[in-house]
């Protein structure tokens, strides 16, 4: 196992599960953050501030977090930029058909008990192994 | 406006979040990923910590007629397990799988001013729109 980090990944947990517990209980939303995004351009007028404002807020604390902590988390380089792109659109493309993603399935469907989120995520999981299993072993690109 | 307020918050706490459990850091989910290579299994006590506040959160919250905030509850209709969900999901799983990235990450990693989220984020905003437009949404 390489750098396994239970306990700074616990003490994340329980701020994003704190995080989406807040959203719920004041404005009765579901932080999910890709129907967050989707709903930029979606929703309708009177429901779009709060999303960019939320979306503001998730690079707004990441961006004080890399201030005080910066060697925390240093962004990768020399990444394919195919994969990525390729990636990124599947990743949206994904997120909408199953009408959700790892936050709003993997964390507050959980949490609601919902088997749609259940089998979600189950999916993302072994969807994404497979994949990763396809990239790093059976091509062997090296990364 | 106060709801507002609370969105930066949430927004910030979930951003926070994200860099301490170090998922804006996409050579982390891949490790996750590779069970059959040098497997990091972190990401699992990422939902361990989220999952019981969350459950115990959501489970008192749902008693309430409504939230403080607003009139009611947003959810997603109730919807059963279909075949969008799961081509939807394995589709997902590809391009996480592919990146690193998925969307959360993806928008907080702007904040680290990591270029690799400037590509995410368009990248994914590209797939939405398809999406749409395929099924007129």
């Amino acid at each position: 196992m390489e750098n396994f980090t239970p306990y700074s990944a616990l003490a994340g947990g329980a701020l994003i599960g704190i995080s989406v517990t807040l959203l719920l209980l004041f404005n009765g939303r579901i932080a999910g953050i890709s129907g967050i995004m989707n709903g930029v351009f979606q929703a309708p007028k009177n429901d779009i501030a709060w999303r960019l404002i939320f979306l503001a807020g998730l690079i707004f604390g990441a961006f004080i977090f890399h201030l005080y902590l910066p060697g925390f988390n240093s962004p990768r380089e020399h990444y394919p930029l195919l994969l990525l792109g390729i990636g990124g659109f599947l990743v949206g493309f994904g997120a909408r058909m199953a009408n959700g993603c790892i936050s709003g399935h993997g964390i507050c469907g959980i949490a609601k008990l919902s088997m749609r989120s259940i089998i979600a995520t189950l999916t993302f999981m072994a969807s994404g192994m497979i994949t990763v299993y396809i990239i790093r072993h059976s091509l062997e690109l090296g990364l | 406006m106060k709801h507002n307020a609370i969105a930066l918050l949430c927004g910030m706490l979930f951003g926070i979040g994200l860099s301490l459990s170090r998922m804006v850091n996409p050579n982390k989910v891949l490790n996750f990923l590779d069970i059959t290579g040098n497997w990091d299994p972190s990401l699992i006590f990422v939902m361990l910590g989220a999952l019981p506040v969350a459950m115990i959160g959501f489970k008192s919250i749902l008693k309430r007629p409504a939230p403080i905030l607003a009139q009611k509850f947003q959810f997603v209709r109730k919807l059963s397990v279909n075949t969008s969900l799961i081509v939807g999901a394995s589709i997902f799983g590809v391009g996480w799988g592919m990146s690193g990235y998925c969307p959360g990450p993806a928008v907080t990693g702007l904040g680290l001013l990591s270029f690799e989220s400037v590509v995410m984020v368009i990248t994914i905003y590209l797939g939405f729109f398809t999406y749409n437009r395929i099924f007129k949404e």
